[in-house]
C-alpha cells in the first residue's frame, strides 16, 4: 500500500472511531462527574513513595487541590443563588455537612506541604480555602491556622504566614486580640513591612469595625505581589463599599417611607422624585435590587455576590475572643 | 587514551544513529505544552511548577537513557558478536569498557545541556511580561542561575547510574541488569533509611549490616538539590565539592570492578 493511501485510509479509520465513540457516549451517556477519591491520605507515605521525585508530586497535588476546591465551589454556588432568601446553614450550625462535601481538602494541603514544605502558595491560598465559611468553603479556621503552623515550623521566618494567621483570626474567627498578637508577632521579624504594627494596633482598638476591616484589606492589595490575592482583596473592598451604598440607599428608603407613608414600588419611582439620581448600581455596575419588603440588597447576578459577612465589631462581640 | 576517545565518540556516534536525542523534542513538547497549560490548572507558581517539571523530566529521561543505553554497551556487541572483532584490534578491555562509557557519559551531557538551554528558554517565556513586583513575590527568579547547580547535579547521578548499568552489562543479561539498576537506583535514594534501620531495630546485627550497606550501595540521594534550588535556597560549594569528589571516586571503583570483570569473561 502506498504511504498517501496508508494515511488516508488511517485518517478514515480514526475518524470512524471517534464517531463510534461519540455515538456511544450518545446512547450511554457517562456520569457527569466522579466522585473524588484520595487513595493514599497518609502524606508521609506519599513522600515516601515520592522518592527523588516529591517536588513534582508536589505540584500535581496542588493543581490536584486547586481543581477539587474550584469545582466544588462552582457546584456548590448555584444552591446558593437559587434560594437566597434561606441561605445554606452555616459550618457552625452544620460542621459535619460542610466538612463532608470538603472532606479532602485538608488531606490534599497536608500532602501538598509534606512533599514539598516550601510550597509558599499552598500554605496562603489553602489558608483562605479552608476558613472560608460554607458553601465557598468548609469553615474550618482552625485547620486553616494548622497548615500556616506547619509552614512555620519550617519556615518560622516567614511573617506573610504570622499575617495570613492574624488575618484567619480576625476575619473567620473574630478574635481580635488573637489577630492582634500575630500581627504583633509579625511585626517583630526582620524585613517585616511597617503596617503590620499599625495593622495590630488598629485590630486591637478596632476589631471588627468596618473601616478597620477596609484598612485590611487595603493593606493586602497594596502590599501582596500574588495577583490572585490582590484579586480577591479588591473584590472584598468592591464588596465593602457595597456594603456602604447599600446602608445609605436602605437610609433614602426608610426616609421617604417616613415622608409619604408607603413605600416606594421601584428605583424608578424614586428617580422621578428627584430622591435619586439614576437607578443606583454597586461597584461591579450591577443595579441594586428593591425588594417589596422596602430591603436593598445586592442582585445575586453582580459580580459582588454574595456579600461577605462583615465580622462582628468589639461592640457586639464584647472585649474578649469568641 | 586515544583508543578510550575513538570508542567513546563513536557510542556517541550510534546513538545518534539510534535517534536517542529524539527525547529532546519530547521534553521540549513537554515544557511548552505545561508552559501553556499550566496556567489554567493552577493559581500561581507556574514557574515553580515549570522548574520542577523540567527538572523531573530532564533526571527522568536521562536515567531511562541512561540505563536502557548502558545496559546494551557490551551486552548488545556480545549478541552481535561484533565483541570479536572489537576484541581482535589492538585495544585492552579496559579501555572499550572505559571508551563505552566515555561515550554514554558525553551522550548524557548533550542531552541534559539541551534539556538545560530548552528549559531555560521555556522559563524567559513564562517571565516576560511579568513585573518586577510579581516576579520578587517568587522564592526564586525565572532564569535563576542556581538552576545550573541542580541540572549539574543530575547529570552527575546520571553518570554514577550508568556505571551501574555498565558495571551490570559485563557478567548479566539485559533485562535482569536493567533491573537491577533500577533497583539501585531507587535505594540509592533511599540511603538515609539505610542509615537509620539501626534505630528501629532490636537486632544489631541487622542494624549493622543496613549500616554497612548504607555506606557500600552508592548514596544518590545528596545530588537531589531540585526542593532547594527551586525555592531559591543556596547549595553551599563546599556541600557540591564533596558531592563530585564522591560521585568521581564512585565512577571509578564501579568501572575498574567492571573491568577487572570483563577483562576475565571468556568470550569463546
Amino acid at each position: 500500500m502506498r504511504p498517501a493511501v496508508a494515511s488516508i485510509v488511517a485518517l478514515v479509520l480514526l475518524a470512524g472511531a471517534a464517531r463510534l465513540q461519540a455515538l456511544r457516549e450518545r446512547w450511554y451517556p457517562p456520569a457527569l462527574e466522579e466522585e473524588t477519591a484520595m487513595y493514599l491520605r497518609s502524606a508521609d507515605a506519599v513522600r515516601r513513595i515520592s522518592g527523588p521525585y516529591a517536588p513534582i508530586a508536589a505540584d500535581l497535588y496542588w493543581i490536584r487541590t486547586i481543581q477539587y476546591y474550584g469545582g466544588l465551589k462552582h457546584r456548590l454556588k448555584p444552591e446558593w443563588r437559587r434560594d437566597r432568601e434561606a441561605p445554606p446553614p452555616q459550618p457552625a450550625a452544620s460542621p459535619a455537612a460542610a466538612d463532608d462535601r470538603y472532606a479532602l481538602l485538608y488531606p490534599m494541603l497536608d500532602i501538598t506541604t509534606t512533599l514539598d514544605p516550601h510550597f509558599n502558595i499552598a500554605y496562603r491560598f489553602g489558608a483562605i480555602f479552608l476558613a472560608e465559611p460554607y458553601p465557598s468553603g468548609p469553615g474550618r479556621p482552625d485547620l486553616a491556622i494548622a497548615l500556616l503552623q506547619k509552614g512555620l515550623r519550617d519556615r518560622p521566618d516567614k511573617w506573610e504566614y504570622m499575617e495570613d494567621i492574624a488575618f484567619v483570626h480576625y476575619w473567620y474567627d473574630h478574635d481580635y486580640l488573637s489577630a492582634s498578637q500575630w500581627f504583633d508577632k509579625g511585626a517583630a521579624v526582620p524585613g517585616a513591612p511597617w503596617w503590620l504594627r499599625s495593622m495590630a494596633a488598629t485590630t486591637r482598638a478596632r476589631g471588627g469595625d468596618r473601616a478597620a476591616s477596609r484598612l485590611m484589606w487595603e493593606a493586602i492589595r497594596q502590599t501582596t505581589e500574588i495577583p490572585w490575592l490582590r484579586q480577591d482583596a479588591e473584590q472584598k473592598l468592591g464588596q465593602l463599599r457595597a456594603l456602604d451604598e447599600i446602608d445609605a440607599l436602605q437610609r433614602v428608603i426608610d426616609q421617604a417611607k417616613a415622608r409619604s407613608g408607603e413605600l416606594p414600588p421601584d428605583w424608578e419611582s424614586l428617580v422621578r422624585a428627584r430622591v435619586l439620581r439614576g437607578i443606583p448600581v454597586d461597584p461591579a455596575g450591577t443595579p441594586y435590587e428593591l425588594t417589596p419588603e422596602g430591603r436593598v440588597r445586592l442582585s445575586s447576578s453582580s459580580r459582588l455576590y454574595p456579600l461577605l459577612v462583615e465580622p462582628p465589631s468589639q461592640m457586639q462581640a464584647g472585649a474578649g475572643p469568641r | 587514551m586515544n583508543a578510550i576517545g575513538v570508542i567513546a565518540i563513536n557510542v556517541f556516534r550510534e546513538s545518534v544513529r539510534d535517534k536517542v536525542l529524539y527525547n529532546l523534542v519530547f521534553f521540549a513538547i513537554l515544557l511548552i505544552a505545561a508552559s501553556l497549560l499550566i496556567g489554567e490548572l493552577t493559581a500561581g507558581q507556574d514557574v515553580k511548577i515549570i522548574k520542577d517539571l523540567g527538572l523531573t523530566a530532564t533526571s527522568i529521561f536521562g536515567l531511562f537513557i541512561a540505563v536502557f543505553i548502558g545496559i546494551g554497551l557490551v551486552s548488545k556487541e556480545v549478541e552481535r558478536r561484533t565483541i570479536y572483532s572489537l576484541l581482535a584490534k589492538p585495544i585492552d578491555r579496559w579501555q572499550l569498557v572505559v571508551g563505552k562509557y566515555a561515550g554514554l557519559a558525553v551522550t548524557l551531557a548533550v542531552n541534559v545541556a539541551v534539556m538545560a538551554v530548552a528549559q531555560y528558554v521555556v522559563l524567559a517565556y513564562l517571565r516576560w511580561g511579568i513585573s518586577p513586583d510579581v516576579e520578587r513575590a517568587w522564592d526564586a527568579p525565572a532564569l535563576d542561575p542556581s538552576l545550573l547547580v541542580a541540572i549539574g547535579l543530575i547529570l552527575v547521578q546520571l553518570w554514577i547510574v550508568t556505571a551501574i548499568a555498565v558495571f551490570f552489562s559485563t557478567f548479566s543479561t539485559p533485562l535482569l541488569s536493567a533491573a537491577l539498576t533500577f533497583g539501585l537506583f531507587i535505594v540509592g535514594h533511599f540511603s538515609a533509611d539505610l542509615r537509620n534501620f539501626q534505630n528501629v531495630v532490636a537486632s544489631p546485627v541487622a542494624g549493622r549490616i543496613t549500616s554497612a550497606l548504607y555506606w557500600v550501595l552508592p548514596n544518590l540521594a545528596q545530588f537531589d538539590v531540585k526542593a532547594s534550588v527551586v525555592h531559591g535556597q543556596r547549595v553551599a560549594p563546599g556541600y557540591v565539592g564533596v558531592a563530585l569528589a564522591y560521585a568521581a571516586v564512585y565512577i571509578a571503583l564501579l568501572l575498574t570492578i567492571s573491568t577487572s570483570v570483563f577483562a576475565r569473561r571468556d568470550f569463546k
